[in-house]
């Protein structure tokens, strides 16, 4: 177990150590001087000289990308250029509000989802089984902006219930609860869908198992079969995916954030791509790049744990 | 009643003659699939004659209408036929989706299959370089790229080959591998077969059905992704009529008319339920051994 570990982590960051390598190049494939598109209409010879010089376009590059490499061991996230301040402080601000609402949206599917997936399930091919088919196969397939749009629609434009934009007055839990739901329930869509699908999937395989076939002839009741044996293994799968969960989320967050005016990773980054102000979107990449890593590193170690079947060091094939 | 029951078993004859076409049919929401895919491409096949209007023609007094004779689906804000651009818009979203699903299919099915073949140090770096593209969430890698290429339809199709090559690299490897024991390859090699002729004669003909159906069934996935970027303004530029930029612009006017976003989104969701559907099915019939834990 030490040993896959410690394989896993040094992976790990050999993927990071690479992330922060392509951000670093990434600004090399603009045709021309980066520094120069990046500022557009308003490039001088002198900010394009600034420019250069604060983003160390001006060095060799493979001294950028020690630079970059250091600055990340060191948690500097560099300044924004156009603002002079630390990109550290804007993520800092606006990391918290896209956890929440990433972590808020896969509670929700959870459970939402899980439960879904075992009627499913435990009901196989009857017309609800049906039914929960097309209703997960339709979640699935809303995408996360388009979820948003028509609850925006429906309970803020139409008929009101809901406050459309924001993050509801500071200090008031309740107001940001309330401005937290509809975000939250957009992004969640897709996820109940997936999560009930998987779940019906899995468990319908461990109900086919020997064991419970044995556990049934004992005549011991369903429900305990259904909800004390077969669900506990047939979530192991589910784990594993909640890590990509978890990081897709976040990336989902973009959308439902500009939507719904909230502030967070993705407005950051939109913002920044509209201001051309690259060093905070790659900040704000790499950033979220590194959550979906770290994500996926739990999520696996997790599952690895759960179930002593899998042989370590080749979960990943 | 007679004519019923002769129609009937025409068409299940119909679908006796066609092997794997038939058994999708058989099953209801595969046959549901099956005809949203159909009517797709038949939007995009025959646009200039179905749609009523140009993408661009405008109807200024009629801006911002409901639906009506005139406009079934209604016009948006500046008076242009919503029905007849999101037929268009079909046309944008198989555009963009088949070259660069296609394009992410070529290259990942050529690394993976090199990679999977030569394994060793090759197969490691490929898988580390692989796992760090897949680092970052596909959304945020275009954006990244985006935000320093800009918005344009030739670059959304670009990222999106990036962003879904690996998928298909990693599955393509893992399959090579599978293969590459098979004894008919030990044989061919053992006859002295070139790796080329190996790899392209005997390994890509048995692999490349699996990675077929994963292309089909990520279409709909591509085109909710380049109309999400159209939608944040980093895809398909106005006035071209991109499902995304159709649901931008009617998010600008959310509060004066639901009808842009309604009709839009809804064509998004059917369609994709509609790809999703058949090639799930597809998927079933041509792998007997997943059927009935799918629920379709």
């Amino acid at each position: 177990m030490r040993n896959y570990l410690l394989k896993r982590l040094f992976m790990t960051l050999l993927v990071l150590v690479l992330v922060t390598i392509y951000l670093t190049l990434l600004v090399h494939i603009v045709p021309g001087d980066p520094a120069k598109s990046l500022l557009g209409p308003r490039a001088n010879p002198e900010r394009i000289a600034r420019i250069r010089s604060a983003m160390n376009l001006d060095k060799p590059i493979l001294q950028q990308i020690k630079i970059s490499l250091v600055n990340l061991v060191r948690g500097d996230l560099g300044t924004d250029i156009f603002t002079g301040r630390r990109i550290s402080m804007l993520i800092k601000s606006a990391l918290p509000h896209t956890l929440i609402l990433a972590w808020t949206s896969l509670s929700l599917a959870v459970i939402l989802g899980i439960p879904l997936g075992v009627y499913s399930a435990t009901h196989p091919d009857s017309w609800l089984d049906r039914f929960t088919a097309i209703i997960s196969i339709s979640f699935i397939t809303v995408p996360s902006y388009v979820g948003g749009l028509f609850l925006l629609l429906i309970f803020a434009v139409n008929l009101q219930w809901m406050p459309a934009i924001g993050l509801g007055d500071k200090g008031n839990w309740l107001d940001y609860l309330q401005h937290l739901a509809l975000p939250a329930v957009a992004l969640a869509i897709t996820w109940v869908g997936y999560l009930a699908r998987l779940v019906r999937a899995s468990l319908l395989e461990v109900l086919n198992q020997t064991y419970i076939r044995a556990e049934m002839a004992a005549g011991i009741p369903l429900r305990k079969i259904y909800y004390q044996y077969a669900l506990k293994n047939a979530l192991i799968p589910t784990v594993a995916v909640l890590g990509v969960g978890i990081g897709n989320l976040m990336a989902g967050a973009v959308f439902v954030e500009l939507i719904f005016t909230r502030p967070g990773m993705g407005t950051l980054i939109y913002n920044a791509i509209q201001a051309r102000n690259y060093p905070v979107v790659r900040a704000g990449v790499l950033v979220v790049a590194f959550l979906f890593v770290a994500a996926n590193l739990l999520a696996d170690i997790l599952y690895t744990y759960l179930d002593p079947r899998i042989q370590l060091g080749k979960v990943r094939g | 009643m007679e004519f019923r029951a002769r129609s009937t078993s025409r068409y299940q004859q119909l679908l006796d003659r066609l092997p794997v076409l038939g058994d999708v049919l058989r099953r209801p929401l595969g046959a549901l699939g099956f005809l949203i895919v159909f009517l797709f491409l038949m939007l995009v096949v025959f646009a200039p004659l179905l749609a009523p209007y140009g993408f661009a023609a405008q109807d200024i007094p009629s801006m911002l209408q409901g639906p009506s004779r005139a406009h079934w689906l209604g016009t948006d804000h500046l008076g242009r036929d919503l029905l007849s651009r999101l037929i268009y818009g079909s046309r944008i979203a198989l555009g963009v989706a088949l070259p660069s699903v296609s394009a992410a299919l070529f290259s990942g099915l050529t690394i993976g299959l090199i990679a999977g073949y030569a394994g060793g140090i090759i197969d490691d770096i490929t898988l580390i370089i692989l796992d760090s593209v897949q680092a970052f969430p596909a959304v945020i890698l275009a954006l990244a790229i985006l935000a320093l290429l800009g918005p344009s339809l030739t670059n959304v199709m670009l990222v999106i080959a990036i962003t879904w090559t690996p998928g298909y690299a990693r599955i393509a490897r893992a399959q090579v591998l599978r293969t590459k024991q098979e004894p008919y390859i030990e044989v061919e090699r053992s006859l002295g077969a070139t790796r080329f002729r190996i790899l392209f004669f005997h390994i890509l003909p048995n692999i490349i059905a699996p990675l077929l159906i994963l292309a089909a069934m990520d279409l709909p996935v591509v085109i909710t992704f380049e109309a999400g970027l159209s939608f944040l303004g980093l895809g398909v530029r106005p006035p071209t009529p991109s499902w995304g930029v159709i649901l931008s612009e009617g998010f600008n006017y959310i509060r004066q008319t639901p009808w842009p976003i309604t009709w839009t989104g809804l064509t998004l969701i059917i369609t994709t339920l509609g790809f999703t559907l058949f090639g799930e099915t597809l998927r079933d019939v041509l792998d007997p051994t997943l059927s009935g834990t799918r629920g379709i």
